[in-house]
């Protein structure tokens, strides 16, 4: 359950739960959040909530309301978002983002019905047991006629993932250099999630940049690359630094940049 | 935390042209349960109904085209059947799916679909989504309460309007498009587009078009890392040349005239 923390110079004065669906915010008392001073309109702004989403709408105040350090009209607020109505602050703390991690249940699809958007909101039934992490080959069903090749892959998440974050992408960078052919001495950024060398329907294949560092797999063609003198096979290799790679008669060189 | 067992469940006859995927909810096994009857109805009955009747004929009694009639039946079957089996097994109560189905035919494709498993294409580089979710999400986009933007910030996500099995009778969405040589289709369960960008989704489809396994799992793999804790399914179809509906000279000498 989201909430807002209402304070002035550093100093709490109370906590407020965004459990209504329309949270006002005014000098005047029918409000929801009453504060009162006189840089705060009578009916100075309102927060819709919706399920675990909240929206800060202001209703045309006088002096206006700012969300980290920004006048906004209609603000769709995150986690620590900080509301300033004249001297005083509001925090946005969403719990559910916070507390994400211990939820057993957090990402289970659940339906929501035509008016039950209460019911939707309650903790749904027994997670699921701790059993073993049955991770599913990809499966490839490759069936063809004159008409279409499908190709089918499926996992239930393996292993621990350990950030509840999304991880960044490697914070090197990193380079091919082109040591032979005709275009030698140029150098290609790897800057993009996936970049593909080699020529199509000869020799492809792909540098893939991911959390863990940059990995080569062979995309297409009778020959597989080879990188330090050895033939890769149909798995992802990860490279290393000064790691050098023969690709459709090309050779280039692999290194980080720093 | 990482979900334990696989809900989604996958299915597809490339002779038949035909591709199933269903990502399952419900407590304990039941989501899993739900999926693979879906699944397990849809394609088996499908496969026999399609070795007699002919999806792009209009059907007598209905005046649907019977690709269309063979869908809505065989969805209302396998919803049936979830509904019923949730209803007498108190372990399976609650339980329901999401579901995409495409069935190419006659150089087009009917698409049905139900909650938030997506279809998307592929063309001339372009990737576009197909299908659009029945999300709470979805409803607050086109009713311009938040932007596309704001919405993969949102905590609601996961929240479906329509799932099969959940009531006794559901309407599926079911849509016609015309295929092209070289498109790609991708169907995936929201463990995929709620972890890696559209973006990101094309860039992998265009570079690695021609080994779609190797791109399945490139998607699969994108998702882990980007810290996806859901199950994640997907199939790819690459529509490999025109396959038109055979029809007889006689018919073809009518529609000179027409």
């Amino acid at each position: 359950m989201a909430k807002l923390i209402l304070s002035m110079d550093g100093l709490v004065l109370k906590e407020i739960a965004l459990t209504k669906e329309r949270t006002t915010i005014g000098r005047k008392p029918h409000n929801d959040i009453q504060i009162d001073n006189l840089a705060v309109s009578g009916e100075h702004a309102v927060i819709v909530t919706i399920l675990q989403d909240s929206f800060l709408e202001d209703l045309g105040s006088t002096n206006g309301t700012v969300v980290n350090g920004q006048p906004i009209k209609k603000h769709f607020l995150q986690n620590n978002d900080i509301i300033e109505l004249g001297k005083y602050k509001l925090k946005y703390v969403n719990e559910a983002v916070a507390g994400q991690a211990k939820a057993a249940d957090f990402e289970k699809t659940m339906v929501l019905r035509p008016g039950s958007v209460k019911a939707a909101t309650a903790a749904p039934a027994a997670s699921a047991p701790a059993g073993a992490a049955a991770a599913a080959p990809v499966a490839a069903a490759a069936g063809a006629r004159n008409l279409s090749d499908t190709v089918a892959g499926q996992t239930a998440t393996a292993a621990p993932v350990a950030p509840p974050k999304p991880a960044a992408a490697p914070q090197k960078n990193a380079a091919l250099q082109l040591l032979s052919g005709a275009n030698a001495g140029k150098e290609l950024d790897l800057t993009k999630p996936l970049t593909t060398l080699g020529k199509p329907g000869v020799q492809v294949a792909v540098i893939t940049r991911r959390p863990q560092g940059f990995f080569i797999t062979h995309v297409e063609g009778a020959s597989f690359p080879v990188v330090n003198g050895k033939t890769l096979d149909a798995q992802a290799h990860s490279l290393n630094d000064h790691d050098v790679i023969e690709l459709a008669g090309v050779k280039m060189e692999f290194f980080l940049k720093t | 935390m990482v979900r334990s067992h696989n809900e989604d469940s996958i299915a597809s006859d490339g002779d038949q042209g035909l591709v199933v995927l269903a990502d399952g909810m419900g407590g304990y096994n039941a989501g899993e349960v739900a999926s693979g009857m879906a699944t397990t109805v849809i394609i088996t009955e499908l496969q026999q109904l399609l070795e007699k009747r002919v999806p792009y004929e209009i059907d007598a009694h209905s005046g649907q085209l019977v690709a269309h009639q063979l869908l809505h039946e065989q969805i209302a079957k396998a919803n049936t059947s979830i509904y019923q089996a949730a209803q007498s097994q108190p372990q399976y109560a609650g339980m329901g799916t999401t579901l995409v189905v495409a069935l190419f035919y006659d150089n087009k494709m009917t698409v049905a679909h139900i909650g938030d498993s997506r279809l998307y294409r592929l063309r001339g580089g372009e990737l576009r989504q197909v299908t659009k979710d029945h999300s709470l999400l979805q409803e607050q986009i086109d009713s311009g309460v938040i932007t596309p933007q704001q919405a993969r910030q949102s905590q609601n996500k996961n929240l479906v309007t329509r799932a099969l099995g959940i009531d006794p009778i559901v309407e599926a969405e079911i849509h016609d498009y015309e295929t092209q040589p070289e498109d790609i289709y991708l169907l995936c369960s929201d463990g995929l587009c709620d972890m890696v960008s559209d973006d990101d989704i094309g860039l992998a489809l265009q570079t690695l078009s021609s080994n779609l396994k190797l791109c399945a799992q490139h998607l699969v793999q994108t998702a882990n890392d980007n810290g996806g804790r859901d199950n994640i399914s997907v199939i790819l179809v690459r529509v490999l040349r025109d396959y038109p509906a055979p029809r007889s000279i006689v018919g073809k000498m009518m529609s000179w005239f027409k």
